[in-house]
């Protein structure tokens, strides 16, 4: 029995989908925020998996996943500070508090 | 030729990191919930580590289980201070779950039925050497705009948080 990209795929929707059902879910700022880069990792692995087993030599998914990195850092870095000034504003990170278009 | 993946280490890894994120999404408490993806991060960092990617192991720890996991703590610090706020039952949201199902379910079929995926592992994998190589050479300017975009989130985090006055 070996493992082969089969396998970390799916690991990876695994993953994804946990982070998915995290993302819908959660009432809480914060939370919603951590099942995000969840899925932003599903999709990292994704991207090595594929490198290592398609083309190792180019390691294009290598570099890929760097770069899918450093967006998905400054996308948490951003989130968390839109959640500190938004709590600043209204003393609460509870999405529901966040209705004003709310029609 | 072709090479495997430590089938025990993978197994491992991969129940961990499984393990860690139904842990994090079941837990009442939201700083568990943070050490939970520290953890998940941490096996995955493992798992790239198996495959032959030393260099986004590093980062992973570094970049993930580092800065982001003590982020997401000190927010938490901030801004949930009453314990009520941060320990609470989630209770199980049922359209939610029917939609990540779905779509985990979609993607699982489609991987099963209408792609054939290569099952066996190049044998060679080039190492950090080769990577920092081509990093700086063919991926010179996407790497430049990485750090141009880093910069530009750093500038407006520190806008967005900082000071009373705005």
């Amino acid at each position: 029995m070996t493992v082969g990209l089969p396998h970390l795929l799916t690991l990876s929707a695994m993953l994804f989908g946990i982070g998915l059902y995290g993302a819908l879910s959660r009432k809480n700022a914060v939370h919603v925020m951590m099942s995000l880069e969840l899925m932003a990792n599903a999709v990292n692995l994704n991207l090595v998996a594929f490198s290592r087993f398609v083309t190792p030599e180019a390691m294009t998914g290598q570099f890929f996943a760097v770069f899918s990195m450093v967006v998905s850092a400054a996308e948490i870095g951003l989130g968390l500070g839109l959640v500190l000034a938004i709590y600043r504003r209204k003393r609460s990170v509870e999405l529901d508090a966040m209705q004003e278009l709310k029609g | 030729m072709s090479q495997t993946l430590p089938t025990v280490a993978f197994y491992l890894l991969a129940f961990a990191a499984l393990y860690g994120a139904i842990s994090m999404m079941s837990t009442r408490n939201v700083v568990h919930a943070t050490v939970w993806l520290l953890e998940v991060m941490l096996a995955t960092a493992g798992i790239y580590l198996a495959l032959g990617a030393e260099f986004l192991a590093l980062v992973q720890v570094l970049v993930y289980a580092g800065a982001v996991a003590v982020l997401t703590l000190f927010t938490v610090m901030l801004t949930l201070r009453r314990r009520e706020d941060a320990v609470r039952p989630f209770p199980v949201a049922w359209g939610s779950l029917a939609m990540a199902a779905l779509f985990t379910g979609g993607v699982l079929l489609a991987l099963n039925g209408f792609c054939s995926v290569p099952t066996g592992m190049p044998a060679t994998a080039p190492g950090l050497e080769d990577f920092g190589r081509e990093l700086f050479t063919t991926w010179m300017v996407p790497f430049e705009i990485a750090s141009l975009v880093l910069l530009a989130a750093l500038i407006g985090a520190v806008w967005w948080t900082g000071g009373d006055d705005r």
